[in-house]
């Protein structure tokens, strides 16, 4: 029974960490119907933007957020406004290609840069302490606070979406570009703001994997896999989707480690593909293409 | 080359004074005269995980080539005359796949005289079955012999006709890792942490690998089973090791893992007395990344500043080898320089002693000849029958230490017991 429980701890706090990896691919998808291959590799960016800041300033890596999140958004901005909604519209592909290209170009100026070694965000005590409620069952702080965080963001960003006037813009450009012009509203400003909200969540996110485990420029991609089944169990364009994806990821993925540690990825894959099959849309999908 | 077997007396000495002023490069005149006689260049392929996860194995790679280069600027001579060589690297990836593809370029576009490969058998090994495959010859090296040999498909006796292995093997680092927990009072329970890859299902293999042996010295390992590379949730293994009450942890997974693992059991109140973990924490950059809960972890040790042996090439000491490299790139040393060094070693010793260069066959007898005190120890094939291709060199125990000096951690020599010539600086001490 102990085995059990904490088999579904350890599965929730897995997906608490894929979910905040997840919202800013689910944000790009939903709003820009773009699949950011780079994904992965703009955590790791923002994971060595949070060493570089960590590094200079001398600061608590969570303290580092207050810098690396701007920088993020700001470098959100720039790329879909100088790059992406120049291939954006009918036809994904364009926009897949670009974002592929950045991933290559992304890894291997880390690698340039920082070079091929592991690197980590120090944080002290708070990477390897936890507390255990019984005999069996135990859990660390920071896996918590993970999920505690994409909890909190994604809440965060359902109330922005829903209550302010930027976020309703989103969502009418999310179903229709061209008659948003008619609201007054700008596409490409729009689409540029909305991936600053998404790369911010990326910030956060890198800066979050670069306390959890090291990293080295290669690690972006695993990254995106998993992001990009969360989302999808989740259904398109929804956030809360994508956090309940994220769980069916870490849960289905715990149980498979419990039952044999080769199963895990395996069991999480299954999943996804069951879902695929079974619902195709997602679990809780929001958007929905003409 | 004085351990070089002898082809007469006149020969050698010949090959001695060309090496001598091929290395000082100071006889410009001579060399170049040289030069025309022979136009033929010497290529030599070197393929090595220089990017992705593997990447730390490679560190060195780029420092060594460049030596390399450096001391070959007027050529290789190689019976009286001075031949050009030309590097050739290929990155891997990290990838077995595209190894495998790099290696066939190599073989079939670049047309290579020699190939060199490194670093863990999803390195060494693709590359090898290529050259296999197209009669190339291949000096490999980093990856314990049984998963090059084994995972190869090998057969003890028969072996393979173009491809050699030097490293050392996997009954040297379970003899050293078992002498280390000798060293300390344990409860002989031990978590092992073995990987879906070449080296992780070699070091758990029931009958080849771990566990029998360390049954036989009365220790019990729990094997909760293969898992994948870059893994993010160890919790099933850590469950199962504090079910077990392992005292001791050990295995070969990747850095990354490592990190995730040890920080994961750090937070669920798993902390084993004894860490030797192979593969992860064999870089400084590694153990630097685990914050202060580096301190104490131990590792297998294939090389260091404090080995007693000289390059054939260049005449360093490990220690200024090492030294050399810190002061070239500003970073600490790690391990795998000296075996880069050690490959270019073997390949231009054995390239020195070849009958007909232009006969890849030749190059291999060379190669199988090979008996040389390179950096790294001494390499010599023929020593290990029925395993014709393979040698050994030595292997030492080791654990991570704070240091007060330029760097966080500085690794400790604890446990020669499987090459005595290595001097040991300290004994194993528990965790705290």
């Amino acid at each position: 029974m102990a085995n059990l429980l904490d088999t579904l701890l350890q599965g929730t706090l897995l997906g608490g960490r894929y979910a905040l990896m997840a919202i800013g691919l689910s944000l790009a998808f939903g709003v820009m119907r773009l699949v950011n291959v780079a994904h992965g590799d703009f955590i790791v960016l923002a994971a060595y933007l949070a060493l570089v800041t960590v590094n200079a300033l001398g600061l608590h890596p969570l303290s580092a957020l207050l810098i690396v999140v701007p920088a993020m958004a700001m470098l959100g901005y720039a790329v879909q406004r100088g790059l992406l909604n120049r291939a954006i519209g009918r036809d994904i592909m364009p926009a897949l290609l670009i974002t592929f290209g950045l991933s290559v170009i992304i890894q291997n100026s880390l690698l340039e840069v920082f070079s091929a070694d592991s690197r980590r965000l120090q944080a002290g005590n708070l990477s390897s302490t936890g507390v255990s409620f019984a005999d069996g069952i135990s859990m660390g702080w920071f896996p918590l606070m993970t999920l505690a965080t994409a909890a909190l963001t994604i809440g965060g960003l359902e109330q922005f979406f829903r209550r302010s006037r930027l976020g309703r813009a989103f969502r009418a450009v999310s179903d229709d570009p061209e008659i948003v012009q008619l609201m007054g509203y700008d596409p490409r400003h729009v689409h540029a703001l909305a991936m600053a909200v998404a790369f911010a969540t990326v910030g956060i996110a890198g800066t979050f994997f670069g306390i959890g485990t090291i990293f080295d420029p290669a690690l972006g991609p695993p990254q995106l896999l998993f992001a990009f089944e969360a989302v999808i169990i989740g259904g398109m364009g929804s956030l809360w989707g994508t956090l309940a994806g994220s769980m069916v990821l870490g849960i289905a993925q715990a149980i498979g480690f419990r039952i044999d540690p080769g199963w895990g990825i395996l069991f999480g894959h299954a999943a996804f593909l069951i879902i695929l099959a079974v619902r195709p849309q997602g679990l809780f999908p929001r958007t929905r293409d003409a | 080359m004085s351990n070089r077997k002898a082809r007469g007396p006149s020969r050698r000495t010949v090959l001695k004074s060309a090496a001598a002023i091929g290395a000082a490069g100071s006889a410009a005149n001579w060399t170049t005269a040289l030069h025309a006689q022979s136009t033929r260049t010497l290529k030599l392929g070197l393929v090595t995980p220089r990017t992705g996860p593997l990447a730390p194995f490679a560190e060195a790679d780029g420092f060594v080539v460049e030596a390399m280069r450096k001391l070959w600027v007027n050529g290789l001579a190689i019976g009286g005359r001075s031949y050009p060589v030309e590097i050739i690297v290929k990155d891997s990836t990290s990838n077995p796949a595209r190894a495998a593809d790099v290696a066939a370029d190599l073989i079939l576009k670049d047309k290579i005289d020699l190939m060199l490969v490194s670093s863990t058998p999803e390195t060494t090994n693709p590359v090898s079955d290529q050259c296999e495959l197209e009669k190339k010859p291949c000096i490999s090296t980093v990856a314990p012999w049984q998963p090059w040999f084994f995972g190869r498909g090998g057969k003890p006796g028969t072996g393979f006709d173009y491809t050699y292995h030097f490293f050392w093997g996997l009954e040297d680092i379970i003899g050293t890792f078992v002498s280390m927990w000798n060293s300390l009072p344990t409860n002989k329970m031990v978590g092992g942490l073995f990987p879906n890859d070449g080296d992780g299902n070699a070091w758990g293999d029931k009958t080849l690998g771990f566990p029998p042996v360390l049954a036989k010295d009365g220790y019990k390992i729990t094997d909760p089973g293969r898992y994948q590379n870059l893994t993010a949730d160890f919790s099933a293994q850590i469950q199962a090791f504090r079910d077990a009450k392992a005292e001791i942890l050990t295995g070969v997974p990747i850095p990354p893992d490592f990190t995730t693992f040890w920080n994961q059991a750090l937070q669920k109140g798993f902390r084993p007395k004894i860490a030797s973990v192979g593969k992860a924490l064999l870089f400084p950059a590694s153990v630097e990344a685990l914050g202060d809960n580096g301190n104490g972890l131990s590792t297998e040790v294939w090389w260091t500043p404090t080995y007693p042996f000289k390059s054939t090439l260049t005449g360093q000491s490990c220690r200024e080898l090492a030294a050399a490299y810190e002061s070239a790139t500003g970073k600490q040393w790690t391990q795998p320089i000296g075996f880069a060094h050690a490959l270019f070693e073997v390949a231009a010793d054995a390239l020195k002693r070849t009958k007909d260069l232009g006969q890849p066959a030749a190059i291999r007898d060379a190669i199988a000849a090979t008996a040389l005190d390179t950096i790294v120890g001494k390499v010599e094939f023929g020593k290990m029958p029925p395993f014709k291709n393979v040698a050994k060199t030595p292997l030492a125990g080791g654990q991570w230490r704070r240091s007060s000096g330029k760097y966080k951690y500085e690794l400790v020599i604890i446990d020669n017991s499987q090459a005595p010539a290595i001097p040991v600086a300290d004994k194993l001490k528990p965790i705290t």
